[in-house]
């Protein structure tokens, strides 16, 4: 713990600036950077996808964009945003950079397979995008059958293969985090010291494990239909259609929580910092990630309501969706009971804190709409639903991997962002996204289903302003992208500890850590986030 | 068409109102809900503001009180909307034993619609105010899904199955007719209309053409034109396959000793799937028709073997 910045130490960034050594690591906080710069590339991507079609949603009829290539743009917006950026955000770059030095491991257990799986992803990423331009993709992210398997005429199968790929580098992402967090914390570091990131990882590591493979055989069940021809989804091979969303949904429900349990673990990193407080409910924070990784495995058919799925699954799917809302719930309160009677410090991070209670609050509170089996009908496959889930994924996830990306920078970089441009792209992205997001509620209680390339006169004016905003929103994401770059050569030098936080990865590792984290192994005589304990 | 901004959709079928009432319920909640915590998340926020560097707040362990209370509540809250709802959906599953069938073929991209007495119409529907109506979808390719926001109902239609949903239209007008499940290209261009009129306009509406033949005739023709009569027969006794006269909605036993009731969806499988499920003391010995028929001939037929009364001292197909 020295603050001696005088001569520049050895660190895992000036080690070795060969790009040799960057592409054939096994650190994972190396590994986590490549993921950023990986993610960030993909988001961008995804980003402008959204602005093309939201452009061409300014006006009711079909102008800028012909039909087929508005849905080769949603298509791939979601797909790209779905498992090229949300699902890999928070676990990827923050859990691969955070998970050893929070629970003071030299690196996680199996370094070798961590960079395969970011190799994989590559590999996934790529064929993603030579998908893209070789035909583009028109099925919609959730490649409904038999549309996917035998109507559309798009590169369906490699983009099935970029999935599948993909999967893998999220199963072995899983497995190391789950192994890691068993056999590597440090002495004394109890499971119930954990700090809650760790928690939140656990859970996510394993929907991960058990749910990603049953996503790789639904894809792989689709390319065998549509190429070889084996009946399995479509009713002309004698197929059944219905059975696909059921595999593609018990996969993909539990992957939202794969998305947002990490976040929520950031958020309550954060809360705690910038409070200077243990989190309120530490047990039951900790004890509700496991509880939505289990129940949020048996509410899978609550996208299939219409689907001609039986009553009796659709009351069964009902209910058990609104069980696992509780969970969340108690999450926000105790994140906001927290705060009380703290010491608040302003700064970007806590913001987002803020914007996370607030969006996932309109996130998950809608979600009970379309939980509910009479509700649901009017709503289902409108623009509701797309507003419902950007707010649990855009107000969320990304809520949380910013206010992570803020909050660790320094860790990471060894450099401080620059707090006014962060705060202005704050209310930027808070602001557009609300302006975005918040009139898809009203179109979609109107009416107006979803995937359309033109739409009625009379929802013009809540199109444009959703449009309006997307544009602000695009601003609000670009200023992280320069103020951060800048920070690296000019930002003010960080100290060892900037926020003042509690933890093994502020108190004990450098800033930015040795290559090897620690310069000896740590020993934990205290509970996480021990504030009070130190000051008295 | 050229309606002015609206925030509120029309409300025109019998539900409606009950979906609005739970619909603007979970509205108040979750405005309530989102600004109370953000209100008291923002107090916290300004009041306990970090005013010093060597601020440190007092520990506050957890409290069990305030996690049950902030458990159980919403656990309540919940359930009691899950019943709610439940007891809305329940009512908007089964329809009515007087509905009236409309059948509907869908298609990329567009909706085939035909009223029992033969009348046909596309993308456009017309209905009579106050009367109970079924929609019996089939798909002849993708998914698609039947959607009327007015009435607040929609139900996927989905290849190799009949799906249904039902409604009574209580506002005469004009309603929007959409797909709501994406099915390629032109999904967008895959809408219509609703029409709801007054009783006398709709039988006004449905003696204007009368020129096709009624979904009856039509599938007694192509009884014969397919050679159904051979096997089975429409009047007489059993054949070689299992007769068809007042079969419809009765229950039969199959070769492996189960029972099946004979409705739309056991004959539209017998007919492109004979071997499927077949009727105890018959061979399975009937081809596909899967190549010959299209799902609107099927509803045809269908339309068809529900005319055929029993023959006295014969029920058909019952053995
Ligand atoms: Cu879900
Ligand atoms: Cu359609």
């Amino acid at each position: 713990m020295s603050n001696d910045t005088s001569s520049p130490k050895v660190n895992y960034l000036n080690n070795d600036y060969s790009i040799k050594s960057w592409l054939l690591t096994v650190d994972h906080k190396r590994i986590a950077i490549l993921y950023l710069i990986a993610i960030s590339f993909f988001f961008l991507v995804g980003g402008l996808m959204a602005v093309l079609f939201r452009f061409e949603l300014a006006t009711p009829q079909g102008d800028l964009v012909s039909a087929e290539t508005y849905n080769k743009l949603f298509t791939m917006h979601g797909m790209v945003m779905v498992f090229f950026f949300l699902i890999p955000s928070v676990p990827a770059v923050l859990g691969n950079f955070l998970l050893p030095l929070m629970i003071g491991a030299k690196d996680v257990a199996f370094p070798r397979l961590n960079l395969a799986s970011w190799y994989i992803y590559m590999l996934g990423g790529t064929l993603t995008i030579f998908a893209a331009i070789s035909g583009g993709i028109d099925t919609g992210w959730t490649f409904y059958t038999p549309y996917s398997s035998t109507y559309a005429n798009t590169a369906v199968v490699t983009a099935g293969i970029a999935v599948f790929i993909t999967g893998f580098s999220s199963i072995l992402t899983g497995l190391n985090f789950l192994v890691t967090i068993h056999k590597l914390r440090a002495p004394g570091l109890t499971w119930s010291r954990l700090p809650l990131f760790v928690w939140a990882h656990y859970a996510t590591s394993i929907i991960m494990l058990l749910g990603t493979p049953v996503l790789a055989i639904t894809v792989a069940l689709l390319a065998v239909e549509r190429g070889l021809g084996f009946g399995i989804f479509d009713p002309n091979l004698g197929g059944d259609p219905v059975l696909f969303q059921h595999l593609f949904w018990f996969y993909s429900h539990p992957a939202v929580y794969i998305m947002i349990l990490p976040s929520m673990g950031v958020i309550s990193e954060i809360v705690a910092a910038f409070c200077r407080k243990r989190v309120f409910g530490y047990t039951f924070v900790a004890a509700s990630s496991l509880a939505i990784a289990v129940i949020g495995f048996f509410v899978w058919g609550h996208h299939l309501f219409l689907s001609s799925q039986s009553v009796f699954a659709g009351m069964v799917f009902s209910f058990l969706s609104y069980i696992v809302a509780v969970p969340s719930a108690i999450k926000v309160f105790n994140w906001t009971a927290t705060m009380f009677r703290g010491s608040i410090s302003w700064e970007t991070p806590m913001l987002y804190v803020l914007g996370f209670i607030g969006l996932f609050s309109i996130g998950g509170l809608t979600g009970l709409f379309l939980a509910n089996l009479a509700v649901d009908v009017h709503l289902h496959d409108t623009y509701f639903v797309v507003a419902h889930f950007h707010y649990v994924m855009v107000g969320g996830v990304i809520m949380g991997y910013m206010g992570g990306l803020h909050y660790y920078w320094p860790k990471i970089t060894g450099r401080m962002y620059n707090e006014f441009w962060a705060k202005i792209s704050f209310l930027l992205i808070f602001v557009g996204f609300n302006l975005t997001f918040l009139p898809q509620f009203v179109l979609g209680q109107l009416g107006m289903p979803r995937r359309y390339y033109f739409y009625d006169a009379e929802w013009q004016t809540l199109n444009v302003l959703s449009s309006a905003g997307a544009s602000v929103l695009g601003i609000g994401y670009l200023l992280p992208v320069i103020y951060f770059l800048y920070s690296l050569k000019n930002g003010k030098i960080a100290s060892q500890n900037p926020w003042g936080a509690k933890g093994l990865e502020w108190e004990v590792a450098d800033t930015p850590p040795d290559p090897h984290n620690f310069h000896e192994i740590p020993v934990v005589t205290e509970e996480a986030y021990a504030y009070a304990k130190e000051a008295h | 068409m050229g309606k002015a901004f609206q925030f509120y959709p029309e409300a025109a079928s019998s539900f409606a109102g009950q979906i609005d009432n739970l619909y603007f319920f979970l509205v108040a909640l979750t405005t309530v809900m989102t600004l109370g915590i953000v209100a008291v998340a923002l107090f916290f926020f300004v009041k306990y503001r970090r005013r010093s560097d060597d601020e440190c707040p007092e520990e506050i362990e957890g409290n069990i009180m305030f996690e049950i209370t902030w458990s159980v509540i919403p656990l309540v809250v919940c359930l009691g909307i899950f019943f709610w709802g439940t007891n809305i959906y329940m009512g908007m599953v089964q329809a009515p034993p007087d509905s009236v069938p409309v059948y509907v073929v869908a298609k990329q991209w567009m909706w085939k619609l035909q009223h029992p007495n033969g009348r046909s119409e596309i993308n456009e529907l017309h209905v009579p105010l106050g009367q109970n109506t079924r929609i019996i979808m089939a798909s002849e390719d993708v998914l698609h899904s039947f959607y009327v926001p007015a009435f607040r109902t929609k139900m996927d239609v989905v290849p190799g199955k009949y799906t249904s949903l039902w409604f009574r239209p209580t506002k005469i007008g004009t309603y929007r007719l959409f797909c709501a499940e994406y099915c390629g290209t032109s999904h967008a261009g895959m809408n219509g209309w609703v029409h709801v009129l007054s009783e006398a306009d709709y039988a006004a509406w449905l003696s204007g053409n009368v020129a096709n033949e009624s979904m009856e005739e039509a599938g007694e023709r192509l009884f014969t034109e397919n050679k159904c009569n051979t096997c089975h027969a429409a009047t007489g006794n059993t054949q070689l396959g299992p007769s068809l006269n007042g079969v419809y909605g009765k229950s039969v036993t199959l070769k492996n000793g189960r029972t099946v009731t004979v409705d739309d969806a056991y004959i539209r499988e017998s007919i492109f799937q004979p071997l499927a499920k077949v009727v105890a003391g018959f061979n399975p010995v009937m081809p596909t028709y899967e190549t010959q028929l299209n799902e609107q001939q099927i509803m045809q037929i269908i339309s068809y073997i529900k005319t055929l009364k029993p023959v006295d001292g014969q029920e058909g197909g019952h053995e």
